[in-house]
C-alpha cells in the first residue's frame, strides 16, 4: 500500500492509495461544495448540478456519457451532502485511461437548456419519493429547527419551490465558482497507475483555473425547540432530536462516536436493550455526525404513536441518568471499540470503500491516515473521555421533531 | 483449482460449500435452513420470523444478552431473513473469528432455549417490522405483488400478517423449529480467508450430530396474472409490475438475465433512457429477476406523481415489448462489460460470494465457477437474445399500484 499526493499547477489535488494486489480500482472527484454553501433561494443547486453533470459535456452528449459509463462496466454514482459533492466509479484496472478521461470531462458539463427541464422533473420526483418514505422528511425538518439561520439548515435536495425556480444561468455561475480546479480533489484507490493518472489529469485539465471560493464558517447558536408534524397515512411515529456534538477536526470525535455506539448502536447498546430488544420500539438509537465547524449528536426513535411518550422518556433517561451506577463501563467500551474496529477493517477490503475513507479524510480534514492509523484513533480513547463526552452532551440544548399519524403525541420536558 | 474440491457433505444432509479467497482479511458465511414462510401453518403467517427472532434469544450456554455481547465483541456483521423456502443467516467477520462465530450460530439453530418469557418480546419485534413495511409504500407494493402473484402459500410476506403474529404461541415456535430447523437440505456456504481442512472438521464437530429428519414436501409454485390498486395517501403512485421469465435453473437463464440487463442495468439501459432520461417521469425505475421454486419472474418498479402513472406504466410496458425489435451490438457489448466487471469486483467481497454460492447450491446443486458465468455471457449474441425473447415472450402480467392514481393494463398485454 503506497500513498501518493500531488497538487497540479492549476491547484487540482490528486491523491491515491495504490494497492497493486487489488482486483479493481476506484476513482472519484470530491468537490468541496454542498448544501451548506448555498443561499436560501438557491437551495438544492449543488444537487441539481450533480444531476446535470451526467447530461453531457462539450465532447459528449448525455447519451454518450451513459453509454460510456456502461461500456466501462462501471459501478458509478454520485451524491451530494451538506459539505460536498462526490462523483465516483469502480472499474477494472485496464479501464483506467478511459475512466479518467470520462470522469474528468464530466467536471466540465455543458449545462444545456434542453436537458434542464427534464432533469427538474426527475428531481421533483426524487423529492416526492422521499416524502413518501419514512421518516417523511423529519430529519431535514429537525436540521432546520436545530440550525436556524446557520447554512447547515439547507436541505440537500432543496424544496419543490427552489428546484422549480432554479435556472441555467445561475447554475452556470454556481458551477463556475465551485468547480474551480483548486476546489476539487481527484482520489484513486486500488490497482492504480498513479504516474499515468497524474500525466493524463494534467493534460485534460490544463485549461482549468483555480478560483477563490472560501466556505463560510459560522458559529451556530441553539436553543431547545419542539415541533410536531402530521403524516396521515403513517402507522408509526418517527422522532428525532439533534444537539451539539464536536467538529470533524476535534480529537474528541472518536470518543463521541464510541459514546454513541455504547448508548445507541443498533445492536447491544443501552437503547437496544431497553427499547428494541423488548419489542417496545422498532428502532431507537444515537449517532454522531461531524462538520467543519460543528458537530451533531442525534437521537431517534420509531415506535407506535401511543407508546412514543413513554419510550421517549425511557430513551432520555438512558442519556441523562447520572447515578454512579449508570456510568459507562470498561466492558461496554471494549465491546463498542471492537465493533467499530471490525467494521473499519471489513469495509477496508474494497477499494470502493477506501475511496470514501481517504477522500473524505483529505478533502474534509486535510489528512491521510493508513488503516492502522484509523484504527489507532479509536484504540487511544479511554473510559474517562467517553464518560466526559456523555456528560458534555447532556448539557446541550436540543431540537426535537416528531412525525406520525396524529398530533399531540409527544411532550418534551 | 476447481470449485468441486470445496464441497463436503455430512451424512445428515447438511452440505458445506466453500470458496477460498485467501487475499481477504475476512470470512463470510451463509447458513440456509429449509424453514421458509411456505412452511408456516395456515393462519400463523409471521411464525417464521418470530422463530428466528426467538432462537437468537438464548442458545447453547449463552443467554440472549451473552449472544449479542459475544457477537459484538468479535465485531460480527450479521443479518437474518425469512424467505419463501428458507431462513437464512448472513454473517461476515474478521477471519480469525470465524470458528467461534460459527459455533454461536450452530447453537442458535440447534440448541435455542426458546424462553417463554421472551415470546412476547419476539412477537412485538415482529409487529414492529410489520408496521415499518406498512409505512413504506415502495416496499409494501412488492409484498402485495408477491401475494397476488404467488397466492396464499408461496406469496406470503416474510413479515407475516397481524393476525398470524398475534396468534403465534410458544408451542407453535417450538413445533416450527423442531420440524424445519433440520440438517436435511441445509446449506452452509463459506467464502473468504479460511483453512479448508479446519473448516471441514469444525463443521463436522458443530453440525455432525444434528439428527436428520424428514423434509416436508413442497407444492409446485404457481403464478397468476392479475391487477390490484391500493388507494393510499402518498405523493407518488408506486407501480410494481411482474411478468414471467425462465427461472435460475433453466438453461436459458443467462439469455433472460441478459435481456433484463438491456432493460435495466446501467444508465444507458432502455428503461432508464425511456422512462427517466427522455420523459422525466420518475426518479427511480428498475427491473430485476426473481426465482421462487421453479418459476421465474421479472419484477419492475416505477414511482411517479401528478397523474403520470398511466403514462409511466404504458412507457414501461412499451419499453419491455421493444425487446422484440432486437438487441443492438452496443447493448450486447455493454452488458458483457458490466458482467465482467461485477464478477471481478465480487472477488473483493466474501459476503457477496458466500451468498452467491449458497444460491447456486440451492438451485443447481453445484457452484458455478466465475469462468463458467463469463463463458455463458461471452456466448450471448444479439440473435440468441432475440430468439430467447421470442421463445419466452413476456406474459403472465401481474400489476399492483399503490397511491392516489389507479391505472389500467393495456389490451396489448
Amino acid at each position: 500500500m503506497r500513498f501518493e499526493n500531488i497538487r497540479l499547477d492549476n491547484g487540482l489535488q490528486i491523491i491515491a492509495e495504490v494497492n497493486p494486489q487489488a482486483f479493481s480500482q476506484s476513482l472519484g472527484y470530491f468537490v468541496k461544495t454542498g448544501a451548506r454553501d448555498e443561499t436560501a433561494e438557491m437551495a438544492g443547486v449543488s444537487h441539481f448540478l450533480e444531476h446535470m453533470v451526467f447530461k453531457g459535456t462539450a465532447r459528449r452528449s448525455a447519451q454518450d456519457v451513459n453509454r460510456e459509463l456502461d461500456e466501462l462496466g462501471a459501478n458509478s454514482n454520485a451524491y451530494t451532502s451538506e459539505d460536498q459533492t462526490v462523483y465516483y466509479m469502480s472499474v477494472i484496472p485496464e479501464q483506467q485511461e478511459h475512466s479518467v478521461d470520462l470522469l474528468t470531462d464530466l467536471m466540465r458539463p455543458a449545462l444545456r437548456d434542453e436537458d434542464f427541464e427534464t432533469e427538474r422533473q426527475v428531481i421533483l420526483e426524487e423529492i416526492a419519493m422521499y416524502d413518501d418514505s419514512p421518516p417523511y422528511g423529519a430529519m431535514e425538518r429537525c436540521m432546520e429547527q436545530y440550525f436556524g439561520n446557520h447554512p447547515l439548515s439547507t436541505r440537500v435536495l432543496g424544496t419543490p419551490h427552489t428546484v422549480g425556480t432554479l435556472d441555467t444561468d445561475s447554475m452556470r455561475e454556481y458551477h463556475h465558482q465551485r468547480y474551480a480546479s483548486d476546489n476539487l480533489c481527484l482520489v484513486a484507490t486500488g490497482n492504480v497507475d498513479f504516474e499515468a493518472l497524474v500525466e493524463q489529469a494534467e493534460r485534460i485539465t490544463q485549461k482549468w483555473y483555480p478560483g477563490k471560493f472560501q466556505r463560510k464558517q459560522q458559529v451556530s447558536k441553539h436553543q431547545s425547540s419542539h415541533l410536531e408534524l402530521q403524516h396521515a397515512p403513517a402507522v408509526q411515529q418517527y422522532t428525532f432530536q439533534l444537539a451539539a456534538g464536536v467538529s470533524r477536526n476535534d480529537p474528541k470525535r472518536y470518543a463521541n462516536r464510541l459514546m454513541a455506539t455504547i448508548l445507541g448502536d443498533d445492536s447491544g447498546s443501552r437503547m437496544f436493550w431497553s427499547l428494541v430488544d423488548p419489542g417496545l420500539a422498532e428502532s431507537a438509537g444515537m449517532f454522531a455526525q461531524e462538520y467543519d465547524d460543528c458537530g451533531l449528536v442525534g437521537l431517534y426513535l420509531t415506535c407506535a404513536p401511543e407508546e412514543t411518550q413513554e419510550n421517549w422518556d425511557i430513551l432520555l433517561e438512558l442519556v441523562h441518568d447520572d447515578d454512579d451506577g449508570a456510568k459507562i463501563t470498561q466492558s461496554e467500551l471494549e465491546i463498542a471499540r471492537n465493533k467499530l474496529l471490525s467494521a473499519i477493517i471489513l469495509s477496508s477490503e474494497r477499494p470502493g470503500n477506501r475511496l470514501f475513507t481517504i477522500g473524505n479524510a483529505m478533502t474534509l480534514r486535510g489528512v491521510y491516515e493508513t488503516l492502522e492509523q484509523s484504527l489507532d484513533n479509536y484504540r487511544r480513547v479511554d473510559l474517562e473521555s467517553v464518560q466526559n463526552a456523555l456528560d458534555e452532551f447532556r448539557k446541550q440544548p436540543a431540537a426535537c421533531v416528531t412525525v406520525g399519524p396524529q398530533l399531540s403525541v409527544l411532550k418534551v420536558g | 483449482m476447481s470449485a468441486l474440491e470445496y464441497i463436503h457433505r455430512l451424512p445428515n444432509g447438511l452440505v458445506l460449500v466453500a470458496e477460498p479467497m485467501p487475499w481477504l482479511k475476512s470470512a463470510a458465511f451463509t447458513l440456509l435452513l429449509p424453514a421458509g414462510t411456505s412452511h408456516e401453518p395456515e393462519g400463523l403467517q409471521g411464525l417464521c420470523g418470530i422463530s428466528v427472532e426467538l432462537c437468537q434469544r438464548g442458545a447453547g450456554d449463552r443467554d440472549s444478552r451473552q449472544i449479542v455481547e459475544a457477537l459484538d465483541f468479535m465485531g460480527v456483521e450479521r443479518s437474518c431473513a425469512a424467505s419463501t423456502f428458507h431462513t437464512s443467516f448472513n454473517v461476515a467477520v474478521v477471519a480469525d473469528r470465524l470458528a467461534e462465530t460459527l459455533g454461536i450460530y450452530a447453537d442458535i439453530v440447534r440448541f435455542p432455549h426458546l424462553p417463554e418469557d421472551e415470546v412476547e418480546e419476539s412477537r412485538q419485534t415482529a409487529l414492529q417490522e410489520l408496521h415499518s413495511i406498512e409505512d413504506d409504500p415502495s416496499h409494501k407494493v412488492f409484498t402485495e405483488l408477491k401475494h397476488l402473484r404467488y397466492g396464499k402459500e408461496h406469496g406470503r410476506s416474510p413479515y407475516g400478517t397481524l393476525e398470524g403474529i398475534e396468534s403465534a404461541k410458544l408451542k407453535d415456535v417450538a413445533a416450527f423449529h423442531h420440524k424445519n430447523y433440520i440438517p436435511n437440505e441445509a446449506i452452509l456456504s463459506v467464502a473468504g480467508n479460511f483453512d479448508w481442512e479446519e473448516l471441514k472438521k469444525l463443521t463436522e464437530k458443530l453440525f455432525g450430530e444434528w439428527p436428520a429428519s424428514t423434509v416436508a414436501a413442497q407444492r409446485t409454485v404457481d403464478v397468476r396474472s392479475g391487477q390490484q390498486h391500493i388507494q393510499y395517501e402518498s405523493t407518488q403512485t408506486h407501480i410494481a409490475l411482474a411478468y414471467d421469465c425462465v427461472p435460475y435453473q433453466h438453461p436459458g437463464f443467462y439469455q433472460s438475465r441478459g435481456l433484463i440487463s438491456v432493460l435495466s442495468d446501467g444508465m444507458s439501459s432502455r428503461l432508464f433512457t425511456e422512462v427517466r432520461e427522455k420523459r422525466g417521469l420518475v426518479y427511480s425505475v428498475s427491473a430485476s429477476c426473481q426465482t421462487i421454486g421453479g418459476r421465474g419472474s421479472v419484477l419492475t418498479y416505477a414511482g411517479t406523481t401528478g397523474g403520470r402513472a398511466q403514462e409511466t406504466l404504458d412507457v414501461t410496458i412499451d419499453t419491455i415489448l421493444s425487446l422484440n425489435n432486437g438487441i443492438s451490438s452496443g447493448e450486447l457489448s455493454r452488458l458483457k462489460s458490466r458482467v465482467k466487471s461485477s464478477l471481478i469486483l465480487e472477488q473483493e467481497s466474501s459476503s457477496a460470494r458466500s451468498s452467491q454460492i449458497a444460491t447456486d447450491w440451492f438451485y443447481l446443486g453445484r457452484i458455478v465457477p466465475r469462468q463458467e458465468v463469463l463463458g455463458e455471457i461471452e456466448a450471448l449474441t444479439c440473435e440468441s437474445l432475440l430468439d430467447h425473447y421470442q421463445q419466452f415472450p413476456p406474459k403472465g402480467w401481474t400489476l399492483v399500484t399503490m397511491g392516489p392514481e389507479s391505472v389500467e393494463l393495456k389490451h396489448a398485454v
